[in-house]
């Protein structure tokens, strides 16, 4: 989304515990819902390099969706709204967009897109965490945000162990465009 | 909006089927989908109260993918097919989905017809400027100058101007979305189809695989920077003068919606049945 498409940030945001557990889950439930859906895509048109790799980032955020309900003492997940959460610039932090996929896309190119996602779970949570009146909210969105630090850190050791891709990565000796 | 449900609301995931989309990847078809099921859930829709009706391409495919009524029709009659069902079912919400090149060129008619007669249903259109399933064919709102393969040099052609159409035809409701912001799409599309009469919503989604230049429309999507109106010569002066990228409603009308009194049926459907059996 273009910046010019943003829309300027709600002034009167709750930001109580339940806003931001129910946030918080549902960033995670998204990424790993999207993940999914790009692991089936990538099956339909057998790469399955990057299917795989899709599918792991998956199970990995619904993990972390999983360990966050574990650490909530209710050990409830929230209730959305029947059309999911609304989020200042379209969709949540950790949500990868549709449109950065590419059907000979490779693992690198993956571990790209989820790199990116990471950083701006990192930079939710910690502008989060400086909005809020809520020392408890805080001090958890603070550790969120440590954490996607973190995350961002693995992906990116992750990068460095993957093979970059060739040049001509997207070249289809079997173009979909073609007249004879 | 004909029917809501009593009980809990489902969520937008349970409007998902368990087929797989087989778009390509990178689509923007994928995010439609998501605003479609959003757009259900938001108005608490049950799914056996609601009909998806297609024709033929690619974004044709979406009624599949839902858990609701679909019907996947012959190719450009899908608003002919819908009218039917909503003259018939009143109670049914109905959607009718599908492409430019499906609704505009093959199904041209049925559009200005149905824009005329102002049925109570919601026509959603993902316009990526191309006939993708039948691999690159210019379609009526692609650019005269876009070259291709099948196309060198481009068609020299002036573009289809869907919204404009509509909204001189009579629709009720037109407004323009992209799929890049499936969330804001599901907004737009609820509005439509809580929206008495004929609800047309356009929404930019980019084709990868035939026009990857269209990934660029992210950055040249903006809000529409004024509200909806409810005044047609204002509407069509903003339609007419804006560059496409404008997002939102942009016209809303209140003129009532076709319904003619239903008579009883003559006929059961095995007379039916057996007037056509060859």
């Amino acid at each position: 989304m273009s910046k010019r498409m943003r829309k300027p940030k709600r002034k009167s945001r709750s930001t109580g515990w339940e806003d931001f557990l129910a946030r918080a889950w549902a960033m995670e439930i998204e990424a790993a819902e999207r993940y999914a859906s790009f692991a089936d895509a990538m099956d339909q048109h057998n790469n399955r390099e990057a299917a795989e790799l899709f599918r792991k980032l998956a199970r990995i955020e619904q993990l972390h969706a999983d360990q966050l309900l574990e650490e909530n003492p209710s050990k409830r997940a929230p209730v959305l709204p029947p059309g999911g959460l609304r989020w200042d610039g379209g969709e949540g932090p950790e949500t990868a967009a549709p449109s950065e996929l590419h059907y000979r896309m490779q693992p690198y190119h993956a571990l790209q897109i989820a790199l990116a996602c990471e950083k701006k779970a990192n930079k939710f949570f910690a502008g989060y965490a400086s909005r809020t009146a809520d020392a408890k909210v805080r001090k958890a969105a603070r550790e969120m945000a440590e954490e996607e630090a973190e995350h961002v850190r693995l992906i990116e050791d992750w990068l460095k162990r993957t093979p970059v891709p060739e040049k001509d990565w997207q070249h289809d000796p079997d173009p979909p465009l073609v007249s004879d | 909006m004909s029917t809501a449900a009593a009980a809990a609301p489902l969520t937008w995931q349970a409007f998902k089927s368990d087929y797989k989309p087989i778009w390509c990847p990178g689509c923007g078809d994928y995010s439609v989908l998501a605003s479609v099921t959003k757009a259900f859930a938001m108005l608490e829709l049950l799914p056996e109260n609601v009909a998806v009706v297609s024709g033929i391409g690619c974004s044709s495919r979406i009624p599949a993918y839902t858990n609701c009524y679909g019907f996947h029709g012959v190719h450009g009659r899908a608003l002919a097919a819908g009218t039917g069902l909503k003259i018939a079912r009143p109670d049914l919400t109905v959607l009718v989905a599908g492409g430019d090149g499906d609704g505009y060129s093959i199904g041209g008619n049925h559009f200005l017809h149905a824009c005329r007669r102002n049925v109570d249903l919601t026509y959603v259109v993902m316009d990526n400027h191309v006939y993708g399933m039948t691999k690159g064919q210019p379609s009526p709102t692609t650019e005269p100058d876009w070259s291709s393969k099948l196309s060198p040099g481009g068609t020299g052609l002036r573009t289809f101007h869907p919204l404009v159409i509509a909204l001189a035809a009579g629709a009720n409701f037109i407004a323009r979305a992209f799929s890049g912001d499936p969330n804001d799409t599901a907004q737009i599309l609820a509005e439509a189809i809580r929206t008495p009469g004929f609800s047309f919503v356009e929404i930019l989604s980019p084709c990868v695989t035939f026009c990857p230049e269209q990934r660029e429309w992210k950055s040249l999507v903006r809000p529409a920077p004024v509200a909806a109106t409810d005044d047609p010569v204002r509407a069509a002066r903003r339609i007419l003068t804006d560059d496409g990228f404008n997002i939102g409603v942009l016209y809303k009308g209140g003129r009532k919606p076709y319904q003619p009194l239903l008579g009883r049926a003559t006929k059961r459907l095995a007379d039916l049945e057996a007037e056509f059996a060859i």
